[in-house]
């Protein structure tokens, strides 16, 4: 990047630092980060949306509705993550490509599973396998939102609906007698009042979202951890131009760094909101 | 920036347009001299320099792709990716689920590393890397076997006392004979040579890269590699 790195082996000190952490290899750890926080930033309201449709169904007065907003909590809460997201996420691919297969190549003969491999003629290929690599870290990167959003809207969904009940029944029923309907009673009263008993839920989840980012690379997106991983690992003289020992720990002990910053960063701007929501809420359990 | 070019990418991903055939090549990344992630971010190593080489030959255009090892075969037979060239060895069990090409690197014996040149395997604890060959050995000798995810935690095992030896490729484990750790004497044969994985439905493109590994071998351009890059005997 710089002039001087052009002979690391002359380097010392600092000048061999600067070097060092801005090789390509250190622009991709930069980058990862950049990939950690947009997918944070598109998978908290995703994952909200889901949940916020999961509760509304969980408590509708239409039957199939609230079995199905049922079911979803509680098949997706009681699957572990790692299993999840190693089975939902190719299954999902592989459906994705079925249908696409279906539509794009209708006069194709042979069968889509030939014992272990999964053959989908080359047009429903998703991404194609001409697509440029970026093409399909993106299509990755989509995948897991996907998967990030559905985990965590099923744990989202039951802290919703927690906080619907908590809502005090006595204002739905003040608010029926003024003549509201349903709808009404639950767009006007009880979803603008719920926010402040969901809060501190949501904002452990928005936590443990945080640390669940790792879980990034089961579905082939390259994020902080394993960077620090490889870049930390011991590196031969023969194959770099900046051989080191293990310096793993250094680097997760910049990720404890990141990570701990980030959660308390979080914290302080929930603190904002739950007082932002709390004012002039006259309600159990609002902080004045 | 990537992230702003999403929509362009969904268009562009259903759109069906051929520019010639590309083969995406999977490997893992983290096994010196094999494969690694050179200080410019980019897939390097002797399997580098012979998929380049091989794809040239067989007029393939190729795309090279990191995978975890553990995952590296499921990953294959879903079409993640359409070749595994991630120093292989090949095994019964492995030649079950995939294909394998003509071997590129003839069978070598795995070397053990330790602390102490004095240790007895048999009685020691042996880190290797899961789902290895080496894996499969110690585990099948009845000894005790600690597993790593990535070849670099292997070592580290040894280094911290959490093993008393690895046992790898001796050319990967040749880089980190250094700051006390040795070879042991005893050397295991274990497995076939090293080649490239294929799904067992792709023999159009196991025929073509057989062809180039061929032609390397018939004008010694493969051993001039294997010779390079130091992994193993030449053919």
């Amino acid at each position: 990047m710089f002039e001087f790195c052009a002979d690391p082996a002359s380097l010392e000190g600092i000048s061999w630092f600067a070097c060092y952490l801005t090789t390509g290899k250190h622009m991709s750890l930069y980058w990862s980060i950049l990939t950690v926080l947009s997918l944070l930033l598109i998978t908290a309201p995703t994952a909200l949306l889901f949940g916020f449709a999961g509760a509304s169904a969980a408590r509708s007065g239409f039957a199939p509705l609230r079995w199905l907003g049922q079911i979803y909590v509680a098949i997706v809460r009681g699957v572990p993550d790692i299993a999840f997201f190693l089975f939902f996420v190719i299954a999902l691919d592989q459906g994705f490509e079925y249908l696409r297969h279906q539509a794009l190549c209708p006069d194709w003969s042979e069968p889509i599973r030939q014992g272990n491999d999964f053959i989908v003629c080359k047009a429903a290929k998703l991404p194609l396998s001409t697509a440029p690599q970026w093409v399909h870290e993106v299509y990755g990167f989509f995948l897991a939102v996907i998967t990030f959003a559905i985990v965590f809207g099923a744990f989202a969904a039951n802290v919703l609906l927690g906080a619907m009940r908590a809502v005090p029944q006595a204002q739905l029923e003040t608010a029926q007698a003024y003549g509201m309907s349903r709808r009404q009673v639950f767009w006007r009263i009880l979803v603008p009042q719920m926010w402040l008993y969901a809060l501190p839920g949501l904002s452990n989840l928005w936590v443990i979202l945080i640390k669940a980012t790792p879980l990034l690379f089961l579905l082939g997106v390259e994020d902080i951890v394993y960077w620090a991983r490889e870049l930390g690992g011991s590196k031969n003289a023969r194959f770099t131009d900046y051989p080191h020992g293990d310096w793993r720990l250094w680097y997760f002990l910049g990720l404890l760094v990141f990570y701990l910053a980030f959660t308390y960063l979080s914290e302080r701007i929930l603190a904002k909101v739950n007082r932002r929501l709390s004012r002039g809420q006259g309600i159990v359990g609002a902080t004045p | 920036m990537k992230k702003l070019l999403l929509t362009a990418a969904l268009v562009a991903a259903t759109s069906p347009v051929f520019a010639g055939d590309v083969v995406r090549m999977g490997t893992e990344g983290a096994y010196p001299p094999y494969n690694f992630i050179n200080d410019a971010g980019e897939v390097d190593g002797m399997e580098r320099a012979l998929g380049d080489e091989l794809c040239r030959r067989a007029e393939l255009t190729c795309e090279w792709v990191t995978n975890d090892w553990d995952s590296i075969i499921p990953n294959l037979v879903s079409g993640n990716y359409d070749t595994i060239i991630a120093g292989m060895s090949v095994t019964a069990e492995r030649d079950q689920v995939i294909d394998f090409s003509e071997e590129y690197i003839p069978p070598e014996p795995s070397g053990y590393l330790a602390m102490d040149a004095g240790v007895d395997v048999s009685q020691a604890v042996i880190a290797a890397q899961a789902a290895t060959i080496q894996a499969a050995f110690v585990a099948a000798q009845g000894w005790t076997l600690v597993e790593f995810a990535t070849p670099e935690e292997t070592i580290a095992a040894v280094r911290n006392g959490e093993a008393d030896a690895v046992l790898a490729d001796s050319s990967f484990l040749e880089g980190h004979a250094n700051d006390g750790l040795q070879f042991l004497d005893r050397k295991e044969s274990i497995g076939g040579g090293v080649a490239i994985g294929l799904r067992e439905s792709d023999g159009e493109l196991r025929a073509k890269l057989d062809a180039a590994i061929q032609s390397m071998k018939a004008d010694g351009s493969l051993n001039k590699l294997i010779v390079e890059w130091e992994v193993g005997s030449t053919w």
